[in-house]
């Protein structure tokens, strides 16, 4: 067998372990640039095969891989279906991004010694998200859950404000209880079914829909991945993490970390306990359509009074992922294509967003309103795509906001919640003026006095910056591509024809 | 893309747009950038105008630059209502470049790179309204004169600019956020698009106090058009420099207000849906009330911009009174209106900015006998308010008169006793500043001034020639209004038996 | 009799609701941490009793035809004994570091340092907040 076909035949194994072994080769190549270019090589090549994984299942057709030759359900199973490759290319793809804009943001933000650990981190924590997303194995989840989770606890303790030790303390308590508590639902499934493969649990589970354990199983597991997405009200880590993570930290948690949690509950409820469980015996939707409203609104309005932009966007987050709930609250096509297409579209807009908050830290230091007064004169092509990525992120028409919150709309349209429909425009017009704020602080207002002219951010952070933001417009003119992916993603979850 | 037109419509865009580049490139350079604004303003004017025969024709090329999904694209038609906005638009945008460029000197103002540029975005930004395919593009571009006007309103860059400007940005983002969204979404759930239709699209999907509802989401959804109680981003937008109010608070943004207003009355209503439900007939008299209101606020305002503007909230409200008076021979009016009012009230704030300029007085007590000193600006804002109140031989003649013939038509005697009360109105709050200026005694001023600099008095002299010349031809204007109502409006058209008053002149492109 | 039969879920129960009680009441930062980890055992207990085959020997197959318990739950267990202790070990790594940076472990002395219950104006407040992120990364260093 050539060494092609067998590359080829362990892609979605590779997809995970090769950051997973990469990562420690990092430490080995000590301090200087050489640990940065090999973890960004390794995220590349990532993003290559998520892609090449992609292809291979763009026709519908599922890719089941045994690890280690033990067949399922005995060993651990890797399944690829249209939703995981999706999933798996926004992260890799972030992943390649902000490894690539990394070098310069990691060495004014994270003292040299500790860098190679920073990238040891960073490469765990993608291999950690990967995983979990490309499992098919309960209890595998976990674990990928915990290596990811770790390892962003420590990189988030990395921030250079001293409140990133206490964020990453916070978040390491309640991310872990929600870990805890997922493999509590976990071990009860397996109690009752006795196997923690997702595809032979969804098989048996529905045979067992009436045991009380089960049902208890269904309310733990869900309590622990609300926890890990920051569903409201349990998004409490969430801004602190967000604020004082260095900045990189902070692009790849926003921008994948909450999705993956999502893209996790998602499994649960579609796959592993099947939509009429979740949805006709549990009626989940009725406890997430409240919260992720309230997250929508409450979110929103708090994100409107922050000084800092970074928090402004993480509470902002927070009012993005209820979105995505609702989405999936909707319990229709329509919806669940809004939720899937804005896990991937909001990935790129808060990608764009903090990356370019980054650059403004690596050349001001500071992401408080007051001291980006007037930035934009001097930073202006960062300051550029942080408007491109805001405008995505209030929904404007040829970005990629517009394509999810569309379908959003349609959905909650299609199941007549007009209410609902409301609130989305409401809140979009808060997005506006939180978005405002900063647009017009750094348009329109003077540099604060005293402070030193800057430049534009070197070509390195605004390159990927860039990419990003002009994704947000790309995928937003072209749409067809993502609809249709998100769309018979959906179609597969849903059990519809494609 | 083969044909002309369509690379027309491409070029309308593109010009604007190109030439924000390039006012961004020669930053620095001012002789460069004043250059780049008047070749793109000048090219605009040739590929608007070699768009005209076309539509004249009965042509309606389109466009499409994106489908986003089924049913919802970022297309663009010319429809002869568009075309005339259009064409209004880029007449006006080379002359008001040569005004600003006496204006931005004389004023010695800073950030003019910044306000070429953004002017150029606001260009393009009108361009995309004109010629909008549906309500999606409408709307995107709709947003994006907002936005692109908010730093020409808060040039200045002052508290007071600023507060200005987060009410002119507030009330217009919100309003169109809050409602106008809603109704296109509405529009969209019910007919599965928001094309343009000549017929209208809902007027049988809808019933009732229904229809009267989607109106009401638009009319005040649509805050550009300045309806009362939604007016006050208006005369707050005044703090901008004069050139601003001028082409963008007298004629493109406002007439992009009034202009979407009769699009979607004429292309989404449809006249005859509207005329058969009365609960769409609240319109009319929030429009009289309008006039009448603004008019009575005018009257007091002593600061010379501030009583343009309310006049203009009062002028603006004419249009869509023509429109809801919902007859063939109104409409016609309303589209006319947009054009007479643009000419006019160009006029009138060129020789507010000039007065300005030259003698640096913003209020109208302070005018006294500074006709003498600065002819031709009095002169030309004479013009401008005889036009504004309706005299011939001024613009406003002809549109007033086809509204009244509307209103007479449909036996709406509100709207005629609107139109008449509001005429006596007008001529109450211009002629004072005319008398003020020519017959009152000068000042004993001590800054001794003459007339406003060349760039400047060009420019007014233009918009005031252009305003008596539309009395004597507008004929082009005339027919494209004729196309929207589809009515062959030539010679030997009778509206319910009545002659219009049509111009001796038959000369098919009379303007410029 | 049922109630008593299941009694290792109910050692498991206290355990958990212990935990998971001294987690949220407790502001000392180590307290937290153990709760963490009463909490996390009580699911190891879970795991672990449920594996278990009345009668059944250890699961060290010699004889083929033995009764054994379960060992799938053992060797999961492991792995989530291995995670518990990296969260613990991190937990406690970030209380050092606290406690360095603070000069504290009690939480609402924490939050007294970086956010002064009155007093101050917020304006000021930023200030101070950039000025204490700049002074603790240098004694960081």
């Amino acid at each position: 067998m050539s060494l092609g076909t067998a590359i080829a035949q362990n892609l979605p194994a590779l997809q995970v372990v090769l950051p997973l072994l990469a990562a420690p080769v990092c430490l080995l190549l000590g301090r200087g640039r050489a640990a940065w270019a090999w973890a960004t090589l390794v995220a590349w090549l990532g993003l290559l095969i998520s892609l090449a994984l992609l292809l291979q299942v763009s026709d519908g057709s599922v890719l089941r891989y045994a690890f280690g030759g033990w067949a399922a359900p005995w060993g651990i199973e890797y399944v690829v279906d249209r939703l995981a490759a999706m999933v798996l290319l926004i992260v890799s793809l972030i992943g390649a991004l902000v490894l690539s804009y990394a070098r310069h943001s990691v060495d004014a933000e994270i003292d040299a010694d500790r860098q190679p650990l920073f990238y040891t981190l960073l490469l765990l924590c993608l291999a950690g998200l990967l995983g979990i997303v490309i499992t098919g194995d309960a209890f595998n989840l976990f674990v990928l859950l915990e290596v990811s989770s770790l390892s962003t606890y420590a990189l988030i303790s990395l921030g250079r404000n001293r409140r990133a030790l206490t964020a990453a303390y916070q978040y390491l308590v309640m991310g872990t209880i929600g870990a805890t508590f997922y493999i509590i639902g976990v071990g009860l499934l397996y109690m009752v079914t006795g196997t923690l493969n997702m595809a032979d649990l969804a098989q048996r589970l529905p045979e067992l829909a009436h045991l009380r354990t089960v049902k208890t199983a269904f309310a733990f597991i869900s309590v622990g991945l609300a926890l890990k997405l920051a569903m409201f009200p349990l998004h409490l880590w969430l801004p602190n993490a967000y604020t004082y993570a260095p900045s990189v930290v902070s692009a790849f948690l926003a921008a994948t970390a909450t999705k993956v949690a999502l893209y996790a509950m998602i499994r649960m409820f579609y796959t592993v306990f099947g939509a009429p469980f979740s949805f006709g015996t549990m009626h989940v939707e009725w406890l997430i359509l409240p919260l992720a409203a309230a997250a929508i609104f409450i979110a929103s309005v708090v994100a409107v009074f922050q000084h800092d932009i970074k928090r402004m966007l993480a509470y902002s987050s927070v009012a993005q992922i209820g979105y995505m709930l609702l989405g999936l609250g909707m319990v229709n096509l329509t919806g669940l294509t809004a939720s899937l297409l804005h896990l991937f579209n909001h990935a790129l807009m808060k990608g764009a967003l903090f990356l370019a908050l980054g650059a403004v830290v690596y050349r001001i230091g500071s992401t408080n309103i007051e001291r980006m007064g007037g930035i934009a004169r001097e930073m202006p092509w960062t300051m550029a795509a942080f408007v491109v990525g805001g405008l995505s992120l209030i929904g404007v028409p040829l970005t990629v906001g517009f394509v999810s919150k569309w379908y959003l709309l349609l959905g909650a349209m299609e199941n007549g919640w007009w209410p609902l429909v409301i609130l989305i425009l409401a809140t979009s017009l808060i997005a506006v003026v939180y978005v405002w704020r900063v647009v017009e602080a750094a348009y329109f207002r003077a540099r604060p006095a005293g402070s030193a002219p800057v430049s534009e951010a070197p070509l390195t952070l605004l390159v990927p910056i860039w990419l990003l933001a002009l994704a947000n417009v790309y995928l937003g003119i072209h749409t067809r591509p993502l609809i249709g992916l998100a769309g018979s993603a959906a179609a597969d979850l849903l059990g519809v024809g494609p | 893309m083969t044909d002309w037109n369509a690379i027309g419509i491409v070029l309308a865009l593109v010009i604007p747009l190109g030439a924000m580049g390039g006012i961004w490139l020669f930053h620095g350079r001012p002789e460069q950038r004043e250059r780049v604004t008047l070749v793109a303003a000048g090219l605009l004017l040739l590929v608007v105008l070699s768009l005209l025969p076309s539509v004249l024709a009965g042509l309606r090329p389109e466009w499409v630059f994106a489908e986003l999904f089924p049913g919802i694209a970022i297309a663009f038609r010319v429809e002869p209502l568009g075309m005339l906005f259009a064409l209004v638009a880029a007449l006006l945008w080379p002359i008001n470049s040569v005004y600003s460029i006496g204006y931005m000197r004389g004023n010695n103002e800073p950030h003019q790179t910044r306000f070429y540029g953004y002017f150029a975005l606001a260009l393009f930004a009108t361009m995309g309204i004109a010629f909008a395919a549906n309500l999606v593009t409408l709307f995107v571009f709709y947003e994006l004169l907002t936005l692109s006007t908010y730093p020409l309103v808060t040039h200045k860059g002052n508290d007071a600019a600023r507060a200005a400007g987060r009410v002119y940005l507030g009330i217009l983002i919100t309003t169109s956020i809050g409602l106008l969204l809603p109704a296109i979404l509405w529009v969209w759930s019910l007919t599965g698009t928001t094309d343009f239709t000549v017929g209208g699209l809902v007027g049988d999907k809808l019933q009732g106090p229904w229809l009267g509802l989607l109106l009401f989401l638009f009319m005040f959804g649509i805050g550009k058009a300045a309806l009362m109680p939604i007016h006050r981003w208006l005369p707050a937008a005044m703090v901008a420099p004069t050139p601003v109010s001028a082409l963008l608070h007298a004629v493109a943004v406002v007439k992009a207000g009034v202009f979407s207003v009769v699009k979607v009355i004429v292309y989404v209503f449809g006249v005859d849906s509207l005329h058969a439900v009365p609960a769409a007939s609240w319109l009319l008299y929030v429009a009289g009330f309008t006039i009448i209101v603004a008019s009575l606020i005018a009257l007091r305002q002593d600061n010379l911009k501030r009583r343009l503007a309310y006049s203009t909230i009062s002028q603006l409200s004419y249009v869509v009174l023509g429109a809801a008076i919902l007859a063939p021979v109104s409409i016609i009016g309303a589209a006319l209106h947009i054009v007479a009012h643009a000419f006019g009230k160009i006029t009138l704030f060129f020789a507010a900015g000039s007065i300005y300029t030259a003698a640096h007085k913003t209020e109208i007590s302070q005018l006294r006998g500074i006709g003498w000193r600065m002819p031709w600006t009095m002169t030309a804002f004479s013009i401008g308010a005889l036009s504004m109140i309706g005299v011939p031989p001024a613009a406003g003649f002809i549109s007033k008169w086809y509204m009244l013939l509307g209103a007479f038509e449909t036996q709406q005697l509100f709207a005629v006793g609107v139109i008449v009360l509001s005429t006596v109105l007008n001529a109450a709050y211009f002629l004072p500043i005319i008398f003020t200026a020519f017959a009152r005694p000068a000042e004993d001023d001590p800054a001794q001034h003459g007339e406003a600099p060349r760039p400047i008095v060009i420019a007014l002299a233009c918009t005031a020639g252009l305003t008596v010349l539309f009395f004597l031809f507008h004929q082009v204007p005339l027919d494209l209004a004729g196309q929207l109502v589809e009515l062959p409006l030539s010679d030997d058209f009778q509206p319910n038996g009545s002659q219009p008053y049509v111009p001796p002149s038959n000369i098919p492109q009379a303007l410029p | 009799m049922e109630l008593l039969g299941q009694y290792n879920y109910w050692v498991v129960f206290f355990l958990m609701m212990t935990g998971f009680y001294v987690v949220i009441a407790r502001g000392n930062l180590v307290a937290k941490i153990v709760g963490l980890n009463i909490f996390q055992t009580s699911v190891f207990l879970l795991y672990i009793s449920m594996g278990k085959v009345s009668g059944g020997t250890a699961p060290i197959v010699a004889d083929p035809g033995s009764l054994y318990s379960n060992p799938l739950p053992h060797v999961l267990i492991l792995t989530a004994i291995v995670v518990g202790v990296a969260t613990t070990a991190l937990g406690l790594a970030l209380v050092v570091r606290i406690k360095e940076a603070y000069g504290t472990v009690e939480e609402d002395e924490i939050y007294a340092q970086d956010d002064p219950p009155h007093g101050s104006a917020p304006a000021l407040a930023q200030g101070s907040e950039t000025a204490t992120a700049d002074s603790a990364g240098e004694a960081r260093r």
